[in-house]
């Protein structure tokens, strides 16, 4: 059903494209891929096509996996995605694939324990023996011991974790790969993975559902459902030893903290970022250029969108509670638009 | 002769030409090759959707071989994948769906053709087929916010209490897994076995019933011993109906089962199946052996729902020759 349907997609997508070069002065740009940016992307999208008239650009929120396969096929102009491509998804492709990053998003851990309304706090530890099924119980030493003066129950906790392959899997996942080297050789990190323990629920939504439905359970959602659905989240340590509440500035300091080792590869995981106020668990996500573009109205129009993205458009970002990219990461990707030919 | 040959040649193919151009414009020729087309293209379909899986899934075939089908890891990290977790969770909850949905649907379908009057039956039979045409994440959503903190508070500890010592019923109960998934789909596929059976009860011609009953047969003996019995092969259509819906079922299943690929006793842990990973892990699976694996899982329900529809046909053949023997 699911191949069926790809194909239908796939079959509309190259009858866009046709139609697309007929028409005059106009230029249709197509991309498809991460669902979790859309918010922010069709609202650029829009914003750009008042503006420039001329330039349509659709957007299919079809997932980061189905973003890389159509631009591998070349149904898309560009694709986006959650998580950045490492060598062996760049090898695939049969041209060189320029990574943009374009905003920032943060996973947040939430948690549903009866009795006790005070902010958790979580060292990374804890969180990695949580979800690898060492810790089971609320009251453990490693919990009540970084949250003195909480009185915790010693009931079982309910660990939760997304079921749908998601960006947001993938950053909580790398994260927990950096902060516990038990995690990364039996767990490792990518959208989906394989789940020591726990309960799975489909999107945010299931996953904010499953724990405020379950006593003593612990989730992780994105930093901006957890904002706009106005749930009670935890505050994580950070590299630097601090305990902070995710805020979209201190998603920010993260990349700004990160920007350094950037200038070398600009898909530098930023989970654990160094910095006083950085908070731990955030990541880009990203834009998928082909760096040799043919046509070359569409080259010109791309490259004018992502400049135009990467400065105006940053001031749109926060008004949808996505993280603004920082001064420094900018500049990176200002020098990289230029390999863009 | 030769002449003569040669006008009984001619003459029956004229007679045949206007004979064909009759049926023709009778529409004989044309609904036959319409009805034709229409019939080879299922088999098409069918046929195509099995080279796409067969053919997407080659490299997960050949890396797995038909240890795919026995191996409980499904691991996208260390591209370590095995079917055997979700093939056990899609047989558990469909069954469980049908242990639930067969005896309540039969049941409700008797009453509405057998017992009840016209005018009821009539308009119930109305709501049922709009219980059908549900959208199935409604149904998912009735499982998380109604069926789901039912179980946790309610089912779930009544059925502890009464049978806690077997293993179906031990161990943690968080609300959502197999038994929960399995009350879903029987609350979703209960509407097509009603529907269907009544639908055939009805056809059953009226001169049987009134036989039984001038044998001295009661109303009920006469339904039971009578009109089931004729109406057996299309109920048990109605049932494989059913059984293919749980079977292929995604969203409603996914919101209330856990989605955890493990084998486990209890009916209470969370468990995963076939089509609701396919739909979760697909959109965002990246890299050739991960993506092959979820179209091989793809190909197993075809051919777990191939071999389960056959099974259940050979039984059917099976049952109708012993009753023409014993009659």
């Amino acid at each position: 059903m699911r191949i069926v349907k790809v194909l239908g997609m796939l079959a509309a997508l190259l009858m866009f494209g046709t139609a697309a070069t007929a028409a005059d002065g106009q230029v249709l740009l197509n991309a498809a891929g991460a669902t979790f940016p859309y918010p922010i992307y069709s609202k650029w999208f829009n914003d750009y096509h008042q503006m420039h008239s001329a330039v349509q650009i659709n957007y299919q929120s079809i997932g980061s996996g189905g973003g890389i396969q159509q631009l591998k096929t070349g149904t898309v102009d560009f694709g986006a995605s959650d998580m950045p491509l490492n060598d062996k998804l760049l090898g695939m492709f049969n041209q060189k694939i320029l990574q943009f990053p374009t905003v920032l998003g943060a996973v947040v851990p939430t948690y549903n324990i009866p009795g006790v309304s005070a902010e958790l706090k979580f060292t990374p530890q804890m969180l990695a023996d949580i979800y690898l099924g060492k810790v089971t119980k609320w009251n453990d030493k490693e919990i009540t011991s970084a949250n003195p003066g909480v009185q915790l129950p010693g009931n079982d906790i309910v660990v939760i974790h997304r079921s749908d392959g998601s960006g947001t899997t993938f950053v909580w996942t790398d994260y927990l790969s950096k902060v516990s080297p038990a995690w990364k050789s039996q767990v490792g990190s990518n959208t989906s993975v394989n789940w020591p323990v726990g309960l799975g629920g489909k999107g945010n939504e299931g996953v904010a559902g499953l724990v405020k439905q379950t006593p003593n359970s612990v989730g992780y959602v994105e930093l901006i459902y957890a904002i706009q659905s106005h749930m009670g989240y935890g505050l994580v340590e950070n590299s630097a030893g601090k305990f902070i509440k995710a805020s979209l500035a201190s998603v920010t300091d993260a990349a700004s903290g990160a920007a350094a080792k950037m200038q070398k590869d600009i898909r530098i995981s930023i989970t654990n970022a160094p910095g006083l106020q950085t908070y731990p668990i955030c990541s880009f996500t990203y834009l998928l250029i082909p760096s040799k573009i043919a046509d070359s109205t569409k080259r010109d129009v791309i490259k004018t969108f992502l400049r135009w993205m990467l400065t105006s458009g940053q001031d749109m970002v926060e008004s949808l509670n996505y993280a603004r990219l920082p001064k420094a990461v900018v500049a990176i990707e200002m020098k990289q638009l230029a390999q863009v030919q | 002769m030769s002449s003569n040959a040669s006008m009984a040649k001619r003459a029956p193919s004229s007679w045949s030409v206007r004979a064909y151009l009759r049926r023709l414009a009778t529409g004989d020729v044309v609904a036959h090759m319409v009805t034709l087309i229409f019939a080879a293209s299922i088999v098409l379909i069918a046929t195509l959707l099995v080279f796409q899986l067969w053919n997407n899934s080659a490299a997960s075939r050949q890396q797995f071989g038909w240890g795919f089908w026995t191996t409980q890891t499904w691991d996208p990290v260390f591209e370590h994948f095995g079917a055997l977790p979700f093939i056990y969770g899609t047989l558990v909850t469909s069954v469980l769906a049908l242990i639930i949905a067969v005896p309540l649907g039969l049941a409700a379908a008797i009453f509405l053709a057998e017992l009840s009057p016209r005018v009821i039956s009539d308009k119930v039979a109305f709501l049922i087929d709009l219980l059908a045409a549900v959208p199935s994440v409604i149904y998912g959503l009735l499982g998380i916010f109604v069926v789901v903190p039912l179980m946790r508070t309610t089912i779930g500890p009544a059925l502890k209490d009464a049978f806690g010592f077997l293993p179906l019923f031990s161990g943690p109960n968080y609300g959502v897994g197999f038994l929960t998934a399995g009350i879903i789909l029987s609350i979703m596929v209960v509407p097509f076995i009603i529907s269907v059976s009544r639908e055939i009860l009805l056809t059953v011609p009226r001169e049987q019933r009134e036989a039984a009953l001038a044998l001295g047969a009661t109303r009920w003996e006469s339904t039971w011993k009578v009109v089931i019995p004729w109406a057996r092969t299309g109920i048990t259509g109605s049932i494989f109906l059913a059984l293919a819906r749980a079977l292929g079922e995604t969203m409603a299943v996914t919101m209330v089962i856990g989605n955890d690929p493990k084998i486990r006793d209890s009916l209470f842990a969370p468990g995963y199946t076939i089509a609701a990973v396919i739909a979760n892990e697909f959109t965002e699976a990246t890299g050739k052996l991960y993506l092959s694996a979820l179209i091989e899982l793809g190909l197993v329900l075809f051919l777990l729902t191939f071999i389960l529809n056959g099974m259940a046909r050979l039984l059917i053949l099976a049952t109708e020759t012993d009753r023409g023997r014993a009659s």
